[in-house]
């Protein structure tokens, strides 16, 4: 049975193929010229040039976080190439004009490009390495008013919303690896609602890393304005390389009075091999600022990928009676190693927060939560709920959950509920008895201890993240 | 009941079987045709639930030695679900508790499961909810059952009807009742004896291992066995259980080496 198991769980990945296209690709290395270079391919106004330099000069001056529960050799920040494009006409008129080898990579992995294909009723914004190569849905969008586009047009195109909300949420100085991305960011997505806007179709951006010496610094705003509302997903994959690609993505949200952000990712870059070679760092700061009265702002995210996983996506609830939620499912196998959690900053009144924290370690993995509960004492009546529950597959991979909970007023509600269960040999056995094999047992079991997770997802996603999961752990239970 | 025109459904040769080395079976001997209930008693450690469990294919026990013919097929050839899917079917002792897992889902793959490899239809999830309220009133359990986690936080008597409803769903040729009574207040005793006896049929076969002689007088045995340091030592009719209620174990196994000896 145990060699069932073990099967299950090594099923290979993917995503892992690389397309053979030209890049223009920037030399290695790092310093003001190489933020210069960036800044000018882009066509950048002076005030963010400015904003990178900045950025850049507080990146040298901090270290690297020591803190977090994972292990890896040294980054060589040199070694590393901060721009990678493919190479192609310089504005697209329409999805035809796209290199059909980048067409056929996404079809590949599931996101056609062209709209009469494209998934139905979900906008896509798809970045390749540096560059967002293309935008489903811009004009029908657009029509109500909401701009969703890459990170680098809305700079050209939407200079006074970007320079209101960049860096607001999440401070370059806020990290090391927020730092360096606010220094070396090249695309992401940008996305806006107008006041009083539910967002018709859900937007999502596809990440694909796809240089192997290159790193993946984008850059996410999205800004909901009062009364408006919007389900965003993300998802990303990379070739599977035997060397360590870095991936240090920034994502803010801003949601003003009565606005409703859902933020929902299934993230899954390459792991690395059941060795534990090659496989993406990802270090990602991702926050969302509950600015207005009633605003909420909802983070779901399903990690399966990534060698090192290093994210927090949090909340902080500034308006009265905001709402924060986390849902998160983190599964790490072989030599994967992940430490995610949240915050949750309660400041204004009666602002209420739900932490739901499921992750599953297999094979010689480790899988930590960190979250943090902090009541200033400006938050009367606030209320937090968090459960964090761990799941263990096998005898040699490890869970651990830190919790830290800082409460500053005397009225204000803090629960925290945590368990540690174990897939064992019995419980399959019994499924077993009843005729049901590991494959199926182990798909069951997981399914079941992360519904309450996998019920905020979208539909699509929903579906996607529970055929990952069975992916990735069939056979790894014994 | 035992019938003129009755199939072999099970027979076990000289089998023997090891847990962590140490050797529990050595050398037993059993024989059930169709239609028949066996039950198998013993004192504490004589290998009556590691039989059970080695029958249904648990891996923590090797088999060291005899054969296992289930239908005429050797049952070491299969899997443990496919030994489930063929008819064998074991009630746990301790039903394992599975969290986080609806028991309807649950019912229902290993329902789906099982109906698809015997080539009949699946059922749908009304359907199934349809069929399975119907077996639930056979051992009288509330509809809530279907709602909860697979054996989280049930009572002994709750888990062991969820084991016969399994029971009564998959509709086994075999059908092991291991310690089924342990646990059970005299009422829910009664209830999983009264749907046990409604399943037998003259095309299945029942075999209960159990300590005490309580069970038989719901559910009437066609042979007693008697169980002692992993072999079959005595078999005879249910009377045999009343001897062994008022008589204890110990006899039983003083005349059995008598025997072995004056056969030597």
């Amino acid at each position: 049975m145990s060699a069932t198991l073990q099967n299950l769980v090594n099923q290979p990945y993917k995503h892992g193929f690389v397309t053979s296209i030209e890049s223009d690709v920037a030399p290695k290395g790092l310093n003001a010229d190489t933020i210069r270079m960036i800044s000018s391919k882009k066509k950048e106004p002076e005030w963010l040039l400015e904003f990178r330099l900045k950025s850049y000069e507080a990146w040298l001056k901090m270290e690297e976080p020591a803190w977090p529960n994972v292990h890896y050799p040294k980054i060589d920040f040199q070694a590393i190439s901060y721009y990678s494009a493919p190479k192609q006409k310089p504005k697209l008129k329409s999805m035809d004009e796209v290199d059909p080898e980048l067409l056929r990579t996404f079809e590949k992995l599931g996101v056609p490009l062209h709209e009469r294909m494209a998934l139905a009723g979900v906008a896509v914004d798809v970045i390749f390495d540096s560059v967002s190569v293309a935008t489903t849905y811009k004009d029908k969008l657009a029509e109500v008013g909401i701009i969703f586009c890459s990170m680098s047009e809305a700079v050209l195109d939407h200079p006074e919303l970007v320079q209101k909300y960049l860096g607001t949420v999440i401070p370059p100085s806020d990290n090391f690896y927020a730092a360096l991305n606010s220094a070396v960011f090249t695309d992401g997505s940008f996305c806006y609602i107008p006041k009083g806007v539910k967002c018709p179709m859900d937007l999502s951006t596809y990440f694909r890393i796809n240089t192997e010496e290159s790193g993946q610094f984008e850059r996410t705003l999205i800004v909901a304005e009062e009364g408006a509302s919007v389900s965003y997903l993300e998802g990303c994959t990379a070739p599977a390389f035997s060397s360590n690609q870095l991936h240090a993505a920034v994502v803010e949200l801003v949601a003003l009075d009565n606005a409703d952000i859902k933020y929902s990712t299934v993230q899954n870059w390459y792991a690395g091999d059941e060795n534990g070679i090659g496989g993406i760092y990802n270090f990602v700061t991702k926050r969302g600022l509950a600015k207005g009265v009633n605003s909420r702002i909802s983070w779901t995210q399903v990690e399966t990928g990534s060698a090192i996983t290093w994210k927090y996506p949090s909340c902080v609830l500034l308006g009265d009676n905001s709402v924060g939620e986390f849902y998160s499912v983190a599964v790490t196998n072989h030599y994967q190693q992940a430490d995610t959690g949240t915050k949750m900053i309660h400041i204004g009144k009666n602002t209420r927060s739900t932490i739901v924290s499921k992750g599953i370690s297999a094979g010689h993995s480790n899988n930590s939560y960190r979250g943090l509960v902090k009541i200033a004492p400006s938050a009367t009546g606030a209320r937090n709920y968090s459960q964090c529950d761990s799941m263990l597959v096998g005898h040699q991979s490890g869970a651990h959950t830190f919790p830290y909970i800082q409460v500053a007023n005397n009225n204000s509600q803090v629960e925290h509920e945590a368990s540690t269960s174990k897939i064992g040999e019995d419980q399959l056995f019994y499924f077993a008895q009843r005729g049901i094999d590991a494959e199926a047992a182990v798909s069951m079991i997981i399914n079941g201890f992360c519904k309450d997770v996998f019920q905020q997802l979208p539909m699509e996603f929903a579906v996607e993240a529970t055929a990952l999961l069975s992916f990735k752990l069939e056979g790894s239970v014994g | 009941m035992i019938y003129q025109d009755s199939r072999l459904l099970l027979e076990v040769r000289g089998l023997c079987a090891t847990v962590n080395g140490t050797e529990i079976l050595k050398g037993l001997d059993l024989t059930v045709r169709s239609g028949e209930v066996h039950a198998i008693m013993g004192p504490n450690g004589s290998g009556k639930s590691t039989f059970s469990k080695i029958l249904a294919g648990h891996s923590a026990y090797e088999v060291t030695g005899g054969t296992v013919m289930f239908e005429g097929q050797n049952l070491f050839d299969l899997a443990p679900e496919e030994r489930a899917r063929a008819g064998v079917f074991l009630a746990f002792q301790y039903p394992i508790e599975i969290p986080g897992v609806g028991n309807s889902q649950f019912l229902r793959l290993t329902y789906n499961t099982v109906q698809t490899h015997r080539g009949k239809e699946e059922l749908d999830p009304l359907e199934f909810d349809d069929f399975v309220r119907e077996k639930m009133k056979l051992l009288e359990m509330s509809p809530d059952f279907l709602e909860r986690s697979v054996n989280e936080g049930f009572s002994g008597g709750e888990k062991k009807r969820n084991e016969i409803l399994q029971m009564a769903m998959l509709d086994p040729r075999l059908a092991i009742l291991d310690e089924t009574d342990s646990g059970l207040d005299i009422d829910a005793l009664r209830i999983v004896a009264n749907g046990v006896n409604q399943l037998a049929n003259k095309d299945n076969a029942i075999v209960m291992v159990t300590h005490y002689q309580r069970l038989l007088n719901y559910i009437v045995p066609d042979y007693v066995h008697v169980m002692e340091a992993g072999r079959i030592i005595k078999t005879g009719g249910k009377e045999l259980a009343f001897e062994l209620e008022t008589r204890g174990y110990d006899w039983v196994g003083v005349e059995h080496k008598a025997a072995t000896r004056a056969a030597v």
